[in-house]
């Protein structure tokens, strides 16, 4: 048996370090570290409670739009009020170009380059693989950053620039879409559009988001052997990615894209066994007893939370929280949101092989494939001549919760006004579910889980499975601690 | 080959995500065309854990040599100076004690972004960490270097300041520096590059007509001119953010929103608040930064006294209601 620490992970957003026990030449318990800690709950302390909308996107640079929106959500609903139904498009809009820029990013810079290692340099797809995915020259880098680039000027005309912007305000966006700005937007999604369905899917997105189970899906790869996502496929096959980095489903979404009382993906929880249930924020508890954090109580609801380094704490071992819900860990991302959205191929993927590596990546995929669609309708309801924000007073003395979906899963911010200034602010990131370390009661993580039972083979602690299971969560480590 | 190594400490990443919106052409195609090897990227390179690790240590041997040393990020020097805060993962050190080793390594070292430069976001409120910027603690020289530090090649700390840095900001300058084309005269007093902050945000702002006739918006997102009352920074703030769009078109004023001066030390702890002018008897603190005071008092109260009703109506909507020029109703 040894213990060996691994770090750090890049093609991560942020630092990481993984300590893992290797039995028999199998991982038998992880420890996942986040080693920064830059303090914003402490930093917003007393603050105006709208400044909290130009600290929070630089929480991070790869969700900023994600953070700004949970924090003027909060700000809304401690206000009493709801952003006008123009800002709640735009918004939308600019939210889903950065989760799907991420998606992509994961996808081409991130994931896919562990593939043209070579450690995988006997595979008889490795030659392919490594001239269209080796880290910084595979062929797909030049063409899909032009891709990203030309994607995100949605945000150079709807948010004034990415990352951090101050556009979304609690009341809607700042900015206004006329009808000829429509125009624009449509033809940058079309070029968007035309980018996955030539070189991602070799497919149209409508058909992609219509594959009903794993059987289709396998057809379908077949058939479009020359694309992206058939290749990724291939070797998911051919690797059994579907085994690896397997857990139990417990999923959690926060429901994502919401216009007035309709959530494009719906919230909920998905438990193995138990199917869906709904969602109740009271239950989501975050536990501190493995952190390095100092507290009255073990465990706080976020609103009742309080966040105090201590690197001292002896069983401490991580800067993050371990955030649990209804006293259970939980996973997040484009898997529980298409799982809460009931999408066949996704459901008929978790019921027979739960959650795993491939998995994770099919429902990034296709997330792809079925926003752009609606980002298309969310631009052609714009209502030019109508308002995209309206003005309310901020009041003295209030409490606001604001809860989003980002690329990597569910994020929720917490505030207390006191005085007019910000008395307390909580934020629970997609990766602080997804890499929490154990909580009081000794329950590892989601990715502590993950990592159990990997066969390391010769490669110990530097084996390419562990940095597949790691990277398949699309982990951004700066949200998690803040 | 020019090889950098790039490293992120107290920050967000978002300077890094921005290189990435580099477009005509792609980061890799510019950094291609003037020689610029990056050894090794947090977003872009294949060496991960031990492979890194070796990597660096390579580079305190001498055995690889490194041209520029990128930091994203403020120095964590806390607690009470240990840099727990920042331990680099797999390495049981703090970032602190790496970026001193290697700072001694490389020929140039480059601050990606306020919070690297200055200390930036992560050292706002009462900087719960002690961050602090390379060669600067805030307005103070100093920070984790010192104030006489010199690199090898006899540069001070290169301060790339922005918060992120436009793409453009950080290609250029390690472009430069590849093909041997960037020299001391090139920095401004806060050794940042002059490429970009000999401009002011308000150069090629969209809103300078509203400016001239200090037709002000009242509220964020009406198109009016934000100096009076919502904050706006960019008459001091330097930057060439208004000639040189960011994401294809945009740029914090065209977004809607007051510049909040992002490339200078210490925005981060605005006066009053990011989207409110501080005034004294009315009047904005903290004008144009060359401009008398008298003056600009006379001339405002004089261009107000003469601005055009179609600014006046134009200057409070969300969009112009008002059109240059003479239209005939259309029925």
């Amino acid at each position: 048996m040894t213990r060996k620490i691994i770090g750090p992970f890049n093609r991560v957003e942020g630092d990481l370090e993984v300590e893992v026990e290797i039995s028999e030449g199998k991982v038998t318990k992880a420890w996942v570290n986040s080693p920064l800690y830059r303090g914003f709950e402490q930093i917003m302390q007393g603050k105006e409670p709208l400044d909290a909308l130009v600290y929070t996107p630089r929480i991070c640079g790869i969700c900023s739009v994600a953070q700004s929106l949970a924090c003027a959500k909060a700000l809304a609903n401690a206000q009493g009020i709801k952003a006008a139904e123009n800002g709640q498009l735009a918004s939308n809009i600019i939210l889903a170009c950065e989760n799907l820029a991420d998606h992509l990013s994961h996808f081409y810079l991130f994931f896919m380059p562990d593939f043209a290692r070579d450690e995988y340099q006997y595979k008889p797809w490795y030659e392919e693989v490594a001239l269209r995915f080796r880290a910084q020259i595979g062929t797909a880098t030049n063409t899909m950053l032009k891709a990203r680039a030309e994607f995100i000027h949605i945000t150079g005309i709807l948010a004034g620039k990415w990352p951090h912007t101050l556009s979304i305000q609690p009341g809607g966006t700042t900015t206004t879409v006329s009808s000829a700005e429509k125009a624009t937007l449509l033809s940058i999604l079309m070029g968007f559009r035309q980018f996955l369905e030539t070189e991602l899917f070799a497919a149209q997105l409508e058909a992609v988001s219509e594959l009903n189970s794993e059987d289709e899906l396998k057809a379908w790869a077949q058939e479009h052997r020359q694309s992206d996502f058939a290749q990724f496929l291939h070797i998911a096959d051919d690797l059994q990615l579907s085994t690896l980095g397997a857990i139990s489903a417990h999923f959690m979404s926060f429901g994502a894209y919401r216009f007035e009382d309709e959530f494009l993906f719906p919230q909920g929880i998905w438990e193995n066994n138990r199917g869906l249930s709904q969602l109740n924020t009271q239950l989501i508890q975050e536990d501190i007893s493995h952190s390095w954090m100092l507290a009255q109580n073990e465990t706080a609801h976020p609103f009742q939370g309080t966040t105090q380094p201590d690197p001292e704490q002896s069983k401490g071992y991580s800067w993050c929280k371990a955030p649990r819900y209804d006293d259970q860990v939980m996973e997040v991302g484009a898997l529980a949101r298409q799982t809460m959205a009931q999408h066949s191929l996704i459901l008929d993927l978790v019921n027979t092989q739960q959650s795993n590596v491939m998995n994770r990546i099919v429902a990034r995929m296709l997330e792809l494939a079925r926003i752009v669609p609606e980002m298309e309708n969310w631009c052609k309801q714009i209502k030019p001549n109508e308002p995209f924000s309206h003005q309310e007073p901020m009041p003295k003395e209030a409490e606001g919760y604001g809860l989003v979906e980002a690329a990597r899963g569910s994020l929720g911010h917490w505030l207390r006004i006191e005085n007019g200034r910000l008395k307390n602010y909580q934020i629970i990131a997609p990766t602080t579910w997804n890499f929490s370390p154990r909580d009081k009661n000794d329950r590892a993580g989601a990715l502590e889980q993950a990592l159990l039972n990997t066969a390391v083979g010769e490669g110990g602690n530097n084996s390419v499975a562990i940095q597949h299971i790691v990277r398949s969560f699309d982990p951004c480590m700066v949200c998690t601690v803040h | 080959m020019f090889n950098v190594l790039w490293l992120q400490s107290g920050g967000c990443g978002g300077c890094s995500i921005s290189l990435l919106n580099a477009e005509s052409p792609d980061v890799m195609t510019r950094f291609k065309s003037a020689g610029v090897n990056l050894l090794w990227h947090p977003s872009l390179s294949e060496a991960s854990a031990d492979e890194f690790v070796q990597l660096l240590e390579t580079i305190l041997s001498g055995e690889i040599h490194l041209d520029a040393l990128c930091l994203e990020g403020s120095v964590m020097r806390g607690p009470n100076g240990t840099g727990r805060f920042h331990m680099l993962a797999g390495t049981g050190k703090s970032m602190m004690s790496w970026l001193q080793a290697l700072s001694e390594k490389a020929d140039y070292t480059l601050a990606m972004g306020s919070c690297a430069a200055f200390g930036g976001v992560t050292a706002a409120g009462n900087n719960p960490t002690d961050a602090c910027g390379l060669q600067y603690e805030g307005k103070q020289a100093g920070g984790l270097l010192g104030e006489e530090w010199r690199s090898p090649a006899n540069f001070p700390v290169i301060n790339v300041a922005g918060c992120p840095t436009h793409p453009d900001w950080v290609t250029n300058v390690l472009m430069q520096l590849a093909l041997g084309d960037f020299h001391l005269q090139d920095l401004d007093e806060l050794n940042r590059p002059r490429a970009y902050t000999d401009h002011l945000v308000h150069h090629g702002c969209a809103r300078n007509e509203y400016y001239e006739y200090k037709a002000s918006a009242e509220t964020l997102g009406d198109i009016g001119c934000m100096m009076e009352h919502k904050g706006c920074l960019g008459t001091q703030a330097r930057a060439d953010c208004n000639i040189r769009p960011w994401n294809g078109s945009g740029s914090c004023l065209t977004g809607g929103y007051p510049c909040i001066n992002c490339t200078a030390p210490e925005f981060e702890q605005p006066k009053l608040s990011f989207t409110e002018t501080p005034k004294i008897a009315g009047i904005p603190v903290g004008l144009p930064s060359d401009m008398p005071k008298a003056w600009f008092v006379a001339l405002a109260s004089l261009s107000k006294a003469a601005t055009p009703k179609r600014l006046k109506e134009n200057a409070t909507a969300t969009h112009i209601i008002s059109p240059p020029g003479k239209h005939k109703e259309r029925s």
